[in-house]
């Protein structure tokens, strides 16, 4: 085995080749990522607009949950709070049993837009912290997106989707416990969001991080999740376990009788 | 394809044709009597001009000094716009405390305190740079405070998500962002650089460019003012020059650039 390699599993990860799913890695001892989060009560305001009033949600380690509501709702101001870029009102994020009260290394997030710096080559992206070690580490995630040969590119060369893939890997050499992603396939066309839906739940089957999904497409929600959350008037209003097998098809009748169920809580 | 290449070994001529044009038939006028040579010399008696001044040893003297002090000037002048818009643009006290003297003092021509800046240093080697310092000073801290300023909030948010401290941030992102529009400030301190220098040595000097112009005005010489003047344009376009291979290589990454990096 290359130290390389050694190195990545000692910190957490699998070995780059081939895909492994949950419970095989957890036979094999592998340590998974995710862990508890828990959100009690939140209530935040800008100004006179309450966004968040009361929301409370439990999520257990390595789930993955999908947030739906309509735009507007506090979506992405529950993820702000989460990592810790902004502090709730009242209530309080509980990472692990821990108080979020400052910005959160366990937590990563999957922006919108993929935030590369256009100046820094596509590996210097990914290994933005310049954590001992860091070229190989990222070398690593980009091979696990499948990018490893645009390692020395500009930012700014690349497609929507694969700039996407660039800030999933540099996600991933966090190794984070809690994996936020916001709307991260919303401005990507449908081949290239459903490529990205099979990597990211073949990431996640890997890596198991607690993962939350903030989307406005109850497709995508019910293709990925194990757990579909609804939020309306700023609090969850919906709650449903997606119980489908993986990988899962958009043109099932029972993911397509879930879809509209969803949809008629949105 | 063939087309193709002619015209891109043409595009190197090209844009040569209509000056050569110029230069042939300002020689023929001046050959042919049409034009006093006192007024304007032939271009071949400016490159006699050339010639003459360069084996004396007389020009680079003069080209020399000249350079050194618009260099100082500007390392000076430059220098402290620089750190005046990191500061600023780095801090909403320091912007309020600083920003309103300095756009105040921006909006004094700089040239119109040349009689205060000959009482203060006489003819010396401090008031011409001092008039270029300032003459630069301002391009640079605009266009440093717009540039950070103007840096996408989204990379600096991502960047703290991912861990990165304040001392990261700034040298990672912020710095790097400000940066194309800190060259378009020196590009355009540039050209000032030069403008207030030939002022200066114009009026108040005893050597440089300027003062060799001067002087040749004097004794009628109209070959060396005219080289005087064509000294000064190739060393504005040398600094310019200058500028944009800095751009090419510290700006690689953008895509404006790209193109061009393939080509070379």
């Amino acid at each position: 085995m290359s130290p390389i390699v050694r190195k990545i599993e000692q910190a957490g990860a699998v070995a780059a080749d081939g895909v492994v799913d949950g419970e095989d890695a957890d036979a094999a001892g592998q340590k998974l990522l995710g862990v508890p989060l828990e959100l009690d009560n939140l209530h935040v305001a800008f100004g006179a607009r309450k966004v968040l009033q009361g929301l409370t949600l439990d999520i257990p380690a390595r789930q993955f949950v999908a947030v739906v509501g309509r735009s507007g709702v506090g979506k992405s101001t529950l993820m702000r709070l989460i990592v810790g870029l902004d502090r709730p009102n009242d209530g309080r994020v509980l990472i692990d049993g821990n108080e979020v009260t400052s910005l959160q290394k366990s937590v990563r997030l999957l922006f919108q837009d993929a935030r590369l710096l256009p100046w820094q080559t596509v590996l210097s992206n990914v290994g933005i912290a310049r954590m001992p070690g860091w070229k190989e580490t990222a070398l690593t995630a980009l091979r696990d997106v499948g990018l490893e040969d645009r390692q020395n590119d500009w930012p700014a060369v690349l497609s929507g989707g694969q700039r996407q893939r660039v800030a999933l890997a540099r996600v991933l050499v966090g190794h984070p416990a809690v994996l936020l992603l916001d709307e991260p396939f919303g401005a990507l066309d449908a081949l290239t969001r459903s490529e990205m839906h099979a990597l990211l739940e073949r990431l996640w089957l890997r890596h198991r991080f607690t993962t939350l999904l903030i989307t406005h497409d109850v497709a995508e929600a019910v293709a990925l999740a194990d757990r579909v959350v609804v939020i309306r008037d700023g609090r969850v209003t919906y709650d449903v376990d997606v119980d489908l097998p993986r990988p899962r098809r958009r043109i099932d009748p029972l993911t397509v009788a879930l879809q509209s169920k969803i949809l008629d809580q949105v | 394809m063939a087309s193709r290449s002619v015209l891109r070994g043409a595009g190197g001529i090209v844009p040569w044709l209509v000056p050569i044009a110029v230069l042939a038939i300002w020689e023929l006028a001046a050959r042919g009597g049409f034009v006093e040579a006192r007024l304007l010399p032939a271009p071949s008696q400016v490159a006699m001009a050339f010639w003459d001044t360069l084996r004396s040893g007389a020009l680079l003297h003069h080209v020399a000094i000249s350079s050194n002090r618009a260099f100082l000037g500007l390392l000076l002048g430059g220098g402290l716009g620089f750190l005046l818009g990191v500061i600023n643009g780095t801090s909403r006290h320091a912007e309020l405390l600083l920003d309103s003297a300095l756009q105040m003092f921006r909006n004094v021509p700089h040239l119109a305190v040349i009689p205060m800046v000959i009482l203060w240093f006489g003819i010396d080697e401090m008031a011409k740079v001092f008039l270029v310092a300032i003459g630069t000073l301002f391009p640079i801290y605009l266009n440093t405070f717009h540039g950070i300023r103007t840096v996408d909030r989204g990379l600096i948010e991502m960047a703290r998500v991912n861990g990165l401290g304040p001392f990261a941030i700034f040298w990672r992102v912020v710095l790097p962002g400000a940066l194309p529009s800190v060259l378009v400030g020196l590009r355009y301190a540039l050209g000032i650089m030069w403008l207030t220098l030939i002022v200066a040595e114009t009026i108040a000097a005893s050597s440089g460019i300027g003062y060799m112009t001067m002087n040749a005005r004097e004794f009628l010489h109209t070959d060396v003012v005219v080289l005087g003047i064509i000294i000064y344009a190739l060393l504005g376009k040398a600094a310019d020059v200058a500028t944009k291979l800095i751009e090419h290589r510290v700006l690689a990454w953008h895509p404006a650039y790209h193109a061009a990096g393939n080509a070379a």
